[in-house]
């Protein structure tokens, strides 16, 4: 089924309504992807869920990404939102800087939001202001570093019988 | 039905003498109860292992101990994470003495494929184990293999062996406290 919405008229009207706080607009794939303000991340979902006109109103997924080497914008976070009545899929990103992870949580916009916010912050040290519970989820709670950086060896540092010389490495 | 192949007897008139401590030794052997901990695809060939084609019944172990407290041998396939890791521990620290532990394929024995943050690289960094099951996941005949040679250990171990200082301290190393009074 076709959109009702194209990619043009969200990023239109998006822009009308933030101005410079939208900092890029792109379609991969056909698939808006727009990069905001990391201050302004919880305005916008919440415009988008309560705009009559786009209803964007489903989040579908949230996540973190690391890149170790663009400086000042270490980590992403990305949010899929959707519109059911519209058709629409959208992507939302915001970058920060690894000296300061913290947006505000959009837990109390999205409920389920809370145990994506909770993953992300497992496995990327990304805080979320505002989230009733900011703790590991997955991980054990001794656990001292956040393991999908990419600043640390997948293999476990514990293991002794994985030894280089046996490995050619 | 397993054999007492071990078990000399001198039968005379009215009496049978044997060793009472071969007696009990092949008794237990004859009635292991397992609790099986199964996380992963070596838990399905251990299901296998349980099923009317390789049959554990015939060893009997016809009934699994899903409580600790009834169990003599805790068998722990699959691969088991570090979260996971304090649940098994007390999952054995709750079994009665003598008990016995078998560790099904290469998760259970080495942490396997799975050498990452989150997997344990072996049971044996939080339990003490008796018998290694090699293989990823193992056929339910090399399962049965390691049993068979848990049967062994159980038909050969000295009654006195979990009061002596080398099992405490067995214990002690990895800071399970004995359940001697």
């Amino acid at each position: 089924m076709k959109s009702k919405l194209t990619n043009e008229q969200v990023a239109e009207r998006l822009q009308k309504q933030f101005g410079e706080h939208i900092k890029s607009v792109e379609t991969p794939y056909d698939f808006l992807t727009i990069e905001v303000d990391a201050a302004k991340l919880y305005d916008i979902i919440f415009w988008l869920k309560t705009d009559s006109e786009l209803q964007i109103s489903f989040l579908t997924n949230l996540g973190g990404v690391h890149y170790p080497d663009s400086e000042g914008r270490e980590f992403a976070i990305v949010y899929h939102l959707q519109s059911m009545v519209n058709n629409f899929r959208l992507r939302l990103k915001a970058f920060v800087s690894k000296e300061n992870t913290e947006v505000d949580s959009i837990v109390d916009i999205y409920a389920g939001a809370n145990w994506m916010e909770r993953e992300t912050f497992d496995f990327y040290g990304i805080t979320f202001n505002g989230h009733p519970d900011m703790r590991r989820i997955l991980n054990e709670d001794s656990m001292d570093y956040f393991p999908m950086r990419k600043e640390y060896h997948l293999e476990d540092a514990t293991r002794e019988d994985k030894d280089d010389r046996f490995f050619g490495r | 039905m397993g054999k007492i192949e071990d078990l000399q007897v001198i039968n005379g008139e009215g009496y049978q003498l044997s060793s009472l401590e071969k007696v009990i030794a092949s008794a237990r052997a004859n009635s292991v109860w397992p609790l099986p901990f199964a996380t992963s695809c070596c838990g399905i060939e251990y299901m296998a292992t349980m099923g009317s084609n390789y049959d554990l019944a015939r060893f009997g172990m016809e009934r699994m101990s899903f409580s600790p407290r009834q169990a003599d041998l805790l068998i722990v396939a699959g691969t088991i994470s570090k979260k996971l890791a304090p649940v098994l521990k007390q999952v054995y620290e709750q079994m009665a003495e003598p008990k016995w532990v078998l560790s099904v394929g290469a998760c259970a024995s080495s942490g396997g494929i799975f050498d990452t943050y989150s997997v344990l690289q072996g049971i044996d960094r939080v339990i003490p184990v008796d018998v290694y099951v090699p293989g990823c996941p193992p056929r339910p005949e090399q399962i049965i293999d390691g049993i068979m040679k848990i049967h062994e250990m159980v038909k050969h171990e000295s009654l006195r062996r979990r009061y002596s200082d080398e099992y405490k301290s067995l214990l002690n190393s990895y800071n399970i406290e004995s359940n001697e009074e």
